[in-house]
């Protein structure tokens, strides 16, 4: 019979995505006898002859190898313990958290205070979904003042974009610092209030519409009419900035 | 079979007026609301998070734990007491067990998915339009399932077979406007997993016998399935702006 419904579509679980042995499921999705069905309300994506089902709505589930933001939420014997936005929490450990020495007994809150934001990478995840981080890595580390807003898990990669281009576009014209965690935690820091707020904004508008089409170029109309600066003229700044810090 | 014509004129086979929405409640992982008749139910989905007291985790799998709740003006009669009662529990383990079924939680070892279930407004057949809201909205969390859950009342009112009970009706002989033969009701809730046809919840008050409980269970499947139908549209209206969208 093959597929029943269209690449793109919205589908509901239960809901049949294919018959006969055309088709493999993946992601989302199950063999029910003859059929393909789904576990999942989300989009339908084809691949070859592979179903799987790109959620709309989820908690964030830990993977090895993702960049994410955390929160301390504890302090152990040897390490610290975050909230990561998730059913489980993460273990950062002393020998992951920190280069220095850490004489045994010492204050933990020297190097992470609770309540601290970092970004780190999940080092490990265990089949009880226990997790361990690092800090060691490039572009980890303790997040300073700013602002954090959540943002639903599964929409984290349109918030990226490829090869990182959203985040790049809301970073330049608002002139604000954007780290995005995959566990759905944004940081944002910009220098000015204003455009800090019209960065919080966009990213918002890119969680409740990151699965309509022509994304992108709604966010850049959306960002130009609040931010008209040109671009131009702000990336020569900024460099120009940071250069003399550092001869400084 | 005096039982000819309904009290509120609908066929014996006909559904009362239904609503439904999904992402109802914005704070919740996943909401819906399911409205049949007079009966008014808001279920909202929290989780999966971490489950405390520790004792009740389970290391294979997560825990899937509903709570139907009546509030203090929605029945038809007196106050109801608000809180937990009797009544309340029994329904709560019935809706647990009736969506379980369907619910796979084996990748949140641990964890608990919460469901509310409120109930605004009452009027007979609370429970399965709680689970039938209590379903969108685990849908509507992206919680994986096999199916949804679909359910409706069926009964017997005076020797005849009707689909989806009103109060009036579950308290017939009170609210009787012709003759009474026989003063017996049954009334019947049904939970379904429409895929595969599996009863998930059964449940019976009154009196019947084995040949019309049969009948009563084959006349409630194609009303289920139409409540089938109604669920998966919501869902899918929530998103319906993604398919006008362009490209």
């Amino acid at each position: 019979m093959g597929l029943l419904i269209q690449d793109k579509q919205v589908v509901v679980p239960g809901e049949i995505l294919a018959q006969g042995m055309d088709y493999l499921p993946g992601h989302g999705t199950y063999r029910d006898g003859d059929n393909i069905k789904s576990t999942r309300l989300g989009l339908l994506n084809v691949e070859g002859r592979a179903l799987k089902i790109v959620p709309l709505k989820g908690a964030y589930l830990p993977r090895k190898g993702d960049t994410i933001i955390g929160r301390v939420d504890d302090i152990a014997f040897s390490g610290w313990r975050f909230n990561i936005n998730s059913a489980y929490p993460a273990m950062l450990s002393m020998k992951d958290g920190t280069h220095e020495f850490v004489a045994r007994g010492a204050d933990l809150t020297r190097y992470y205070k609770l309540q601290e934001y970092v970004v780190a990478k999940i080092i490990n995840v265990t089949s009880q979904n226990l997790v361990d981080l690092t800090v060691k890595g490039p572009g980890l580390k303790k997040l300073g003042p700013g602002r954090i807003i959540m943002v639903t898990p599964a929409k984290v990669p349109r918030i990226i974009g490829k090869q990182g281009s959203m985040v790049t576009l809301i970073k330049e014209h608002t002139q604000t610092q954007i780290t995005v965690g995959q566990n759905g935690i944004v940081w944002i820091n910009g220098k000015e209030p204003k455009k800090e707020a019209i960065a919080v904004q966009a990213i918002e508008l890119i969680n409740q519409q990151a699965h309509v089409g022509g994304l992108t170029d709604r966010i850049k109309e959306f960002l130009e009419k609040r931010v008209p600066m040109p671009k131009t003229t702000k990336k020569v700044e900024e460099p120009k900035k940071e250069d003399t810090e550092v001869k400084q | 079979m005096t039982y000819t014509k309904r009290l509120d004129g609908r066929k014996h086979d006909e559904l009362r007026e239904t609503e439904a929405k999904v992402g109802v409640i914005k704070r919740a992982t996943g909401s819906a609301k399911f409205r049949m008749g007079n009966t008014t139910a808001l279920a909202a989905v929290y989780g999966p998070r971490e489950l405390h007291p520790r004792f009740l985790q389970d290391p294979e799998k997560g825990r899937l734990r509903c709570n139907y709740n009546m509030m203090p003006f929605s029945g038809m009669g007196d106050r109801v007491r608000p809180g937990a009662n009797r009544r309340a529990k029994e329904i709560s383990m019935v809706t647990t067990k009736a969506l379980l079924p369907a619910v796979d939680l084996k990748d949140y070892p641990n964890a608990v998915v919460d469901v509310f279930i409120e109930l605004p407004q009452t009027d007979a057949g609370s429970r399965c339009v709680g689970i039938v809201a209590a379903s969108m909205a685990l849908a509507d969390a992206g919680i994986p399932m096999k199916d949804l859950v679909c359910a409706v009342a069926v009964g017997k009112v005076d020797k005849s077979i009707v689909i989806d009970l009103d109060y009036e009706e579950e308290q017939y002989p009170k609210y009787a406007t012709t003759k009474v033969d026989d003063e017996e009701v049954a009334d019947i809730p049904i939970a379904m997993i429409p895929s595969t046809g599996e009863i998930t919840l059964l449940q019976l008050d009154g009196d019947i016998s084995k040949e019309d409980l049969i009948k009563a269970l084959k006349f409630a499947k194609p009303a289920m399935e139409k409540i089938y139908e109604i669920q998966k549209k919501a869902l899918k209206e929530k998103y319906s702006d993604l398919k006008g969208g362009k490209k």
